[in-house]
C-alpha cells in the first residue's frame, strides 16, 4: 500500500480515530480504579460504630471518625454562610455593570483567586486571623474555605444572571419596582437554579480541601463543637492518618476516604442532574 | 388630570399635597407615601452601594493575599536576597535557606505531569468535540472526565500511596534504580491524572466551535476526517488547546496534599525523575507549621509568593487566550 494512496489515507483516518478513542477513554480507567479501590477499602470499615465514635488511640481498635463528620459539617456550614452572600452579590454586580471599570477588576480578581494555589490561601488564613486571635481554629478554617469557594459562586451567579433576557429586568423597572426590588423578586429568583448549581458545586470543592486547613483548623483528636478552637475534619483526618505508619489508623482513613468521596460525588452529581433538570448552562 | 404650563414649566394643579382632600388623614396618608418612596430610593442607592463595595472586596481580598505575602516574606528577602532562588542547599538548622530544589522539583513533575496528561486530554477534546459530540456514550465520558477533578485529591495522595508507589517501586527495580516509590516521578503520575479534566474540557468546547463550514470544505476537498482534524481542527483551536494546557499546568503547580503524600519530602536537590523530592507547595505543607525561626517562616511565605505569582501569570495568560479565542 503506498503512501498517499488513497486506501493508506483511510486506512490512517480508522488508525487514528481508534488511537484516540483508545487514549480517551483510558482516562476512564484511573478513576474507577480509584472508585473500586476505596470502595473496596473503606466499605468493610464503616458501620454505625464508625460515624458515632471519635478515633482511639494506636492499639485499640476500633473507633471512628464522628469529630472529623461533625467538623466537616460544621466548618462548611460556616463557611457557605459567609461565601455565598458575598458570591451572590459580587455575581449581581458583574452582572448588572458589565462595563464599568471596577466590574474588570473585580472579574479579572475573581479569576485570579480561583487559581491561587490552596496553599496560599492557607498561609493568607494563618495571617490574617490564626496569628492575631493567637491559635488555631475552626472559623480560621471556615473562612480559608470561603475564600476559595467565592469565585465559584461569584463566576457561577454572573454567567447565570447574564443569560437572562434583560426585558425580564426593564418590565420590572417600568412596574416603578426599585433596583434591589428587581433583584431579589425577580432576577435571583429567576437565576436560583444555576445560582443552586453554583453554590453546590463549590461546597463539593471545598469539601475534600485539606491544604487550607492545615495551618488554620489544624486538627483535634477529640469532638469538639467550639468554633474558636482547633477541629478535626474528614479531609485532615485523611491526611493525618494515612500518612501515619499503623495499620488501625491507616483503616480509619480509608473508611473516611469512603465517606468523603460519597459526599463530594454524591454533590457533583446531584448537581449534575438539576442542571440537566433545570437545563442551566454552566 | 389637569396641567397647565407656566414660564416654560409643567405644573399639576392635582397634585395629591396640595389639592385633593386636605384633611389630616388624607395628608398623613399622602406623606407615608412620599416617606415610604424616599425609603426605597434610599435603600436602593445603599443596595447599589453595598454592591459596588462588595465588588471591591474582591479586589481587595486578591491585593491583600499579595500584600500579606510580600510583606511576611520581607524578613526573608532581606535576608537572604535574590540567592535564595537558586541557592541548592536547604538546612533550616544551619540556617541555609536555598529554594532551588523545591523550585527544580516543582517544575520537573509539572512539566512532566503535563507531558504525560496531554495526549490523553487531548483525545478526551477530539472524540467528544469532533468525533462523538452527542449520545450517551459521550455523556458518560464527560461526566466521568469531569467528576475525575471532582475526587478530592487528598484522596488521590491516599491512594497514590497504597496503589501507585509499590507500582513505581517495582518499576525502579526493573530498571535498576534505587527502590524508594516515592519520588517525583509517582508525584508526577498522580498529577497526570488530576489535571486531564481541565484541558480536555476546554479543549472539547474549543474545537466544537470550529465553524463548520472550514470543516465541510476540507471533506469537500476529499479530505478524510483526520485530515480535517489535522489541518483544520487543530490549527483552528492552537491557542484553546495550549490556555487549556496552561490552565492545567497552573492546577499541577498549585497542587499540595496528593503530591506531599507521594514525592518522599526530602529537600536534597532532584538527580533524576525518580528522586523523591519537594515542591514548593509540598514543602511549605510539611514545615510551616514546625518553622521555629523567624528567617525559616519567611522563607517558606517567600516559596509560597513565588507559587502565587508563577500560578496567577499563567492563569492569566491562559484567560487572555480563552477571551480572545472566544470573542473572535
Amino acid at each position: 500500500m503506498e503512501i498517499g494512496s488513497v486506501k493508506y489515507r483511510i486506512g490512517k483516518n480508522y488508525g487514528f480515530k481508534a488511537l484516540v478513542t483508545i487514549f480517551a477513554f483510558a482516562c476512564v480507567i484511573p478513576l474507577l480504579f480509584i472508585l473500586f479501590f476505596i470502595l473496596r477499602q473503606g466499605i468493610t470499615k464503616i458501620n454505625w460504630h464508625f460515624l458515632v465514635n471519635v478515633p482511639k488511640p494506636v492499639g485499640e481498635t476500633g473507633g471512628g471518625v464522628a469529630n472529623a463528620l461533625v467538623g466537616s459539617i460544621l466548618i462548611i456550614f460556616f463557611s457557605s454562610l459567609i461565601a455565598i452572600p458575598i458570591g451572590i452579590m459580587a455575581g449581581i454586580y458583574l452582572s448588572e455593570n458589565r462595563k464599568s471599570r471596577l466590574a474588570y477588576w473585580t472579574r479579572l480578581c475573581t479569576d485570579i483567586l480561583q487559581g491561587v494555589p490552596s496553599i496560599v490561601i492557607g498561609i493568607v488564613a494563618y495571617f490574617w486571623i490564626v496569628k492575631p486571635l493567637g491559635g488555631f481554629s475552626a472559623l480560621s478554617g471556615s473562612i480559608a474555605l470561603a475564600i476559595m469557594m467565592l469565585p465559584i459562586v461569584v463566576r457561577s451567579t454572573e454567567e447565570t444572571l447574564k443569560l437572562l433576557p434583560s426585558s425580564l429586568q426593564e418590565a420590572a423597572f417600568a412596574l416603578g419596582m426599585p433596583f434591589h426590588r428587581v433583584i431579589f423578586k425577580v432576577v435571583v429568583p429567576v437565576g436560583i437554579s444555576g445560582i443552586l448549581s453554583g453554590v453546590m458545586l463549590s461546597i463539593a470543592r471545598i469539601t475534600g480541601e485539606t491544604a487550607p486547613l492545615l495551618f488554620t483548623a489544624f486538627g483535634n483528636p477529640y469532638l469538639s463543637f467550639n468554633v474558636t478552637k482547633p477541629m478535626q475534619s474528614l479531609p485532615l483526618l485523611i491526611f493525618n492518618y494515612a500518612t501515619s505508619p499503623y495499620d488501625d489508623w491507616k483503616d480509619l482513613a480509608w473508611g473516611a476516604s469512603l465517606i468523603l468521596l460519597m459526599w463530594v460525588l454524591l454533590l457533583n452529581i446531584f448537581t449534575k442532574l438539576i442542571t440537566r433538570k433545570w437545563k442551566v448552562q454552566l | 388630570m389637569d396641567t397647565s404650563v407656566e414660564n416654560g414649566a409643567v405644573t399639576r394643579s392635582d397634585h395629591p399635597l396640595r389639592v385633593i382632600n386636605s384633611t389630616p388623614e388624607a395628608i398623613a396618608k399622602a406623606q407615608r407615601r412620599v416617606q415610604r418612596s424616599f425609603r426605597q430610593i434610599r435603600t436602593e442607592s445603599v443596595f447599589r452601594q453595598s454592591l459596588m463595595i462588595i465588588g471591591l472586596l474582591m479586589v481587595v481580598l486578591v491585593l491583600g493575599i499579595l500584600l500579606t505575602l510580600v510583606v511576611q516574606s520581607l524578613p526573608s528577602i532581606k535576608a537572604l536576597g535574590p540567592k535564595f532562588l537558586w541557592g541548592k542547599v536547604w538546612d533550616p538548622v544551619q540556617d541555609i535557606y536555598g529554594g532551588l530544589p523545591f523550585l527544580l522539583g516543582t517544575l520537573i513533575s509539572s512539566f512532566l505531569a503535563l507531558i504525560i496528561s496531554i495526549p490523553f486530554s487531548l483525545a478526551v477534546a477530539i472524540w467528544l468535540g469532533e468525533y462523538y459530540p452527542k449520545g450517551w456514550l459521550p455523556d458518560f465520558l464527560k461526566n466521568t472526565v469531569e467528576l475525575i477533578a471532582a475526587v478530592p485529591s487528598v484522596i488521590y495522595g491516599f491512594w497514590g500511596l497504597a496503589v501507585l508507589v509499590p507500582i513505581v517501586r517495582n518499576l525502579e527495580t526493573h530498571i535498576g534504580v534505587a527502590p524508594i516509590g516515592q519520588g517525583i516521578f509517582a508525584s508526577s503520575l498522580i498529577l497526570a491524572i488530576m489535571i486531564i479534566p481541565y484541558a480536555a474540557s476546554l479543549g472539547r468546547s474549543m474545537i466544537q466551535m470550529v465553524p463548520s463550514q472550514l470543516k465541510e470544505a476540507a471533506y469537500g476537498l476529499g479530505a478524510t476526517r483526520w485530515e480535517v482534524i489535522r489541518s483544520v481542527v487543530l490549527p483552528y483551536t492552537k491557542s484553546g488547546l495550549f490556555a487549556g494546557i496552561l490552565l492545567s499546568l497552573g492546577r499541577a503547580l498549585g497542587e499540595t496534599m496528593a503530591v506531599t503524600m507521594v514525592i518522599g519530602n526530602t529537600s536534597l536537590m532532584p538527580t533524576n525523575i525518580f528522586a523523591p523530592g519537594n515542591t514548593m507547595a509540598s514543602v511549605i505543607a510539611n514545615e510551616f507549621t514546625e518553622a521555629d525561626k523567624p528567617v525559616y517562616l519567611s522563607a517558606l511565605i517567600e516559596l509560597g509568593l513565588v507559587l502565587f505569582l508563577v500560578t496567577v501569570v499563567i492563569n492569566l495568560i491562559g484567560k487572555k487566550i480563552i477571551d480572545r479565542f472566544t470573542n473572535d
